[in-house]
């Protein structure tokens, strides 16, 4: 079984969100998410300033043969990407909880990072889809 | 020495150009000149040298069995190359004129007709280039259609198991992709259909046979309830080779559909292309194919331009010509009978395969194919997967199948031997697999590790994307 | 023919397989659609018949002198493309999805795109489209979905089939062409930039244009990128490439066309060599095939087409093109042409601008007029008049002088557009002047 960290909350999607401060937000993809995707090469980051919905399409990840589109966690704004991740995606396989981190967020509301799974209704989740 | 750049040398190319008629002054003022290439330096025995090598380390159907689904890799017969180098087809310009292109337009005209005898259509444009080039066109003509009509019909239905130029086709004339599940069957979900019609669709895509190498059992019922949806049917004909001379597209209730002549009429596939792919349609959307469309009058054969509710044209002329020629050479040489023998042996050749396949992979739809079949990597034991065994065929002098695709099946192998195949090549193949089944066993390194005896082995893909290296830098 | 099945193979085969006949196999499709004779079709050939048969159509096509170009050109063909292209583990192989076995292939569109960069001055070029004027239309589609506007500004100075095909496409995926007129063969900045919009995300332009001139594309990259919008060149004679300037270096973004005068015959216009090149920042963008550079296991150079999660097979409806098959075996013969001539390409191209400007003289010489004063390439246009009467009595006489442009430009009646390359020889040109004598 791949990471899922106690100090983050997650997605249908398989984002990871941790809480900086009161509204601020890390996020990321999973571990299980990279593991699916295998070695990722490219990483498409939105801009920063930018207003986002929870579950529009922020970012795109891509390995050789797959791409996948990464989701607001929550509704905020974009407050910081992880440019280095442009030269060094594979930062995202290595570690995706710390150094492979995608952008901040700032929540609209700090409820919605409650309403978000937590670990072990995570791990349920992801073996529930087999 | 990998690539010709390395062979450069200023000075060693000895090139000798043809005189001039007299001493002529350049016209062009300086401003617009360059002033020298960067091109190479190299000389004739370079050039044969590293392109023979470049050959050797190239598979083709010349040099062994080319099981690959749904590409139709069968052997290219030589006499069309021949034929596609007579000097009257090779420099015929396409702007010189009705009356002195007489031949290629009779080609091109009886070709179009030879189609329709075969798939019932009543009319094709062989101005695509490509089967993908053929879709654009279809889904240009469904478009037409319904702006015509005054219909606002903007969704197309395609089924999870589409070749992705389907949708890609769609997106390209701002249309809405909506895919449709199959059954565990590998049929179109008939009830997930049914629920999905309505007022705005516009038609269905559907490959037949479908990339599973089956038949739809419910594929004149899909028709029906298109139909009566007041929608269109497409066919893409990327598997015609399975039902060839055995039945006629337009019988399965397709308003519009595209054929590949590089897969059921033989045409070389070129490391890629060229290609060739006709858009046939039914005689109420003739008016909308592309133009320039080929007519025939008392004068002979004529290009018309003159289609006012055309989608318009589509390619810088009029098509591949010398992919239409070679189609249309192999068709004459096989006649309606030999065309139906095509069929019946590559669906034979497939079921064949797959019947001495069948206990030693995993087979995800147990139903008899057509000219292909689905195997999958499921419960191979030491971790082995589909591309592992793609590889390790390839040590043996076999190409690979076509893996993980189609999509629904987790670790596809799609296996389409051809009808040109004899019965010792499929010995030979399904005799490898075989073996590599015992090898995934006994001996798994050996298939992970594969291939061992290619001009390269295994590519670092991963690198190439990351760091994209797209031309030569000394 | 080319099934080698026996009839004892196939009773074995059968019997593996468990049914009692081929037609079993067939038993989902329903019966009633089944043929239940074969098809009308001309009865089958032996070989022998259908290489008679075959050269007899051929021999229907004319083989005049021809100076015609407008998009197809004639050019020598050296010995070693047809040799070496003609090795059937080039032609029958298929695309090379499977690298270890596919190096040949690879390794010659790598070689394709890194000339096509030099030729251009660009960064990164594809593995060919289909044609120049479906390249085009796709280069246009990539830059106003690069910058998300709606309308495109082209030169009337394009390829009359180019400016169909890019309505064609881009009529479908929703965006507006505009066409500028051109005055005195060429096209004005001014002229654009009046027709330019804050919609407008791209400009094009053919160099040289329909009518052989050459444009100032500086001057039109200048005015595009005044408005933030995508310059684009189309180049239909690819050999202009090797005399003039680059366009990447005279700031063109994309440069696109027909590369089928590298080394492939006309062939009735097809298959022809449409290719895109571009700056580093369409990398992502750029519809169709691109090969890389990396290694294997062992750590040699390998080639390996990459970049592929731009293609539909990977990202289906969001894909930036449906192409699939494209042109590899003409790009192989350009390749292997460019490598002939390598860097005395530009003397060739010289030759053929030469050649032009002499037989120009001689028509001057013989009571033709220039239409337009602006320096051409390998093709220029001239006026006389009754012109349809000469260009008849040429075609009586073997020759077919070029395009008559009236059905294009209606005020170019009488305007005659003619293409000299390296392969008019001065046998065919006294041929024609002959024929000029008599009128």
């Amino acid at each position: 079984m791949s990471i899922v960290r106690e100090d983050c909350r997650y997605s249908k999607d398989h984002e990871w969100i941790r809480m900086e401060d009161e509204l601020t937000g890390v996020c990321g993809i999973t571990d299980h998410a990279q593991e699916m995707l295998t070695d990722i090469v490219f990483v498409e980051l939105p801009e920063t300033g930018i207003e986002v919905k929870k579950g529009s399409q922020v970012a795109i990840v891509e390995s050789v043969k797959a791409v996948s589109d990464v989701y607001a966690p929550v509704d905020g704004v974009i407050t910081a990407v992880n440019s280095g991740l442009e030269d060094a995606p594979e930062k995202i396989n290595a570690d995706p909880y710390e150094e492979g981190w995608l952008f901040k967020i700032e929540l609209k509301s700090a409820l919605a990072f409650e309403e978000l799974m937590g670990p072990e209704e995570y791990v349920e989740y992801v073996e529930s889809q087999g | 020495m990998s690539v010709i750049f390395k062979h450069s040398k200023t000075g060693k190319n000895t090139v000798r150009l043809p005189e001039l008629p007299a001493d002529i002054a350049m016209e062009i003022p300086e401003m617009y000149l360059n002033d020298g290439l960067d091109l190479v330096d190299v000389s004739e025995v370079d050039i044969v040298r590293h392109y023979t090598r470049l050959s050797r380390m190239n598979f083709g159907v010349d040099t062994g069995m080319y099981p690959l689904g749904s590409c139709t890799m069968k052997y290219n017969p030589k006499i069309n190359e021949d034929i596609a180098s007579l000097p009257g087809f090779l420099n015929i310009h396409p702007l010189c004129g009705n009356d002195l292109s007489q031949g290629a337009l009779r080609v091109m005209f009886e070709l179009n007709q030879y189609l329709s005898e075969i798939t019932g259509m009543a009319r094709f444009s062989l101005a695509p280039a490509a089967g993908a080039h053929g879709e654009l066109a279809g889904v240009m003509i469904i478009k037409k259609y319904f702006e015509m009509r005054g219909e606002k019909r903007t969704v197309i239905l395609i089924p999870d198991s589409a070749h992705g130029t389907n949708p890609a086709s769609v997106a390209m004339c701002g249309l809405t992709v909506r895919e449709v599940p199959s059954t565990p069957e590998g049929d179109v979900d008939i009830n997930a259909l049914a629920g999905m019609l309505d007022s705005s669709v516009a038609a269905m895509m559907l490959t037949s046979p479908n990339t599973l190498g089956l038949f739809d059992r419910n594929i004149l019922r899909i028709s029906e309830l298109l139909h009566k949806n007041g929608s269109l049917f497409y066919g893409d004909g990327a598997n015609l080779n399975a039902v060839v001379g055995t039945l006629r597209m337009s019988d399965l209730g397709f308003d519009i559909i595209h054929v590949n002549l590089h897969k059921t009429f033989s045409t070389p596939h070129g490391g890629g292309g060229p290609g060739s792919g006709p858009v046939g349609v039914s005689a109420e959307l003739e008016k909308f194919l592309p133009v320039p469309l080929i007519e025939r009058d008392e004068d002979g054969y004529r290009l018309e331009q003159d289609s006012p509710d055309s989608i318009g044209r589509i390619h810088s002329f009029y098509g591949n010509f010398l992919i239409i020629l070679r189609a249309y050479a192999y068709i004459r040489s096989l006649g309606g009978e030999g065309l139906r023998d095509v069929s019946r042996t590559a669906v034979l050749n497939a079921n064949y395969c797959m019947s001495r396949l069948r206990d030693d992979f995993h087979l995800p739809v147990k139903r008899t194919c057509m000219h292909e079949f689905v195997l999958s990597d499921k419960d191979l034991p030491n971790g082995v997967t589909t591309n592992d065994i793609g590889k390790r065929l390839l040590d043996h002098g076999f190409h690979a199948p076509t893996v993980y695709f189609p999509l629904l099946i987790p670790g596809a192998m799609m296996i389409e031997p051809t009808e040109t195949e004899s019965m010792e090549n499929l010995d030979a193949f399904i005799d490898v697999m075989k073996g590599i089944k015992k090898e995934i066993i006994e001996n798994p390194d050996a298939v992970k590790n594969a291939p061992l005896t290619t001009p390269v082995k295994r590519v670092d893909a991963v690198t190439a994307a990351r760091k994209p290296v797209l031309r030569w830098e000394e | 023919m080319y099934t080698s099945i026996t009839e004892s193979d196939k009773k074995s085969m059968l019997k593996s397989i468990g049914a009692g006949s081929v037609d079993e196999l067939f038993a989902d499709i329903p019966a009633s659609i089944l043929l239940k004779k074969p098809l009308d079709l001309p009865a089958a050939l032996s070989e022998m018949a259908l290489f008679e048969h075959m050269k007899s159509v051929e021999r229907s096509n004319a083989a005049p002198i021809s100076l015609l170009g407008a998009g197809a050109y004639r050019h020598y063909i050296p010995a070693v493309v047809n040799h070496l292209a003609g090795r059937s583990e080039f032609y029958t192989a298929y695309t090379p999805y499977q690298p270890e076995v596919s190096q040949g292939t690879l390794t010659a569109i790598f070689e394709f795109q890194t000339m096509m960069c030099r030729l251009t001055g660009l960064d990164v070029a594809n593995a060919s489209m289909y044609d120049g004027a479906t390249a085009l239309a796709e280069s246009i589609i990539m830059a106003l979905r690069s910058n998300n506007r709606k309308k495109v500004v082209v030169s009337d100075a394009v390829h009359p089939n180019y400016r169909e095909v890019i309505m064609t496409y881009c009529g479908a995926a929703g965006y507006e062409c505009v066409f500028v007129a051109s005055s005195g063969g060429v096209t004005a900045a001014a002229d654009i930039e009046r027709a330019i919009d804050s919609s407008t995300g791209a400009v094009a332009v053919q160099n040289p244009n329909f009518f052989g001139c050459i444009e100032d594309i500086a001057a039109v990259a200048e005015v595009a990128h005044a408005h933030n919008a995508a310059a684009i060149m189309s180049v239909l004679e690819p050999h202009s490439l090797a005399l003039l300037k680059k366009p990447g270096a005279l700031g063109i973004d994309i440069v696109c066309g027909e590369a089928q005068g590298f080394g492939n015959p006309i062939g009735f216009g097809g298959p022809m060599l449409g290719f895109i090149a571009a700056k580093n920042d369409y990398m992502r963008k750029i519809p169709g095939r691109l090969v890389g550079k990396t290694t294997d296991d062992d750590g040699r150079e390998a080639y390996v087409l990459t970049l592929q999660t731009r293609e539909q097979h990977i990202r289906r409806d969001r894909a930036t093109s449906n192409i699939c098959t494209n042109e590899g075996l003409c790009a192989l013969r350009a390749v292997i042409y460019l490598s002939y001539y390598g860097n005395k390409l530009r003397d060739l191209a010289l030759y053929n601008h030469k050649n032009a400007v002499y037989v120009k003289n001689l028509l001057i010489g013989k009571g033709f007029t220039p239409v337009f004063t602006s320096p051409f390439f390998n093709e220029f246009v001239v006026h006389f008049d009754n012109m349809a009467s000469v260009y008849e009595k040429f075609r009586r006489n073997g020759v077919v002088p070029g395009l008559l442009l009236g059905d294009y430009y209606p005020e170019l009646d009488d305007c005659l557009l003619v293409s000299a390359t390296e392969c008019l020889g001065t046998g065919e040109i006294e041929h024609m002047m002959n024929i000029l004598e008599k009128i």
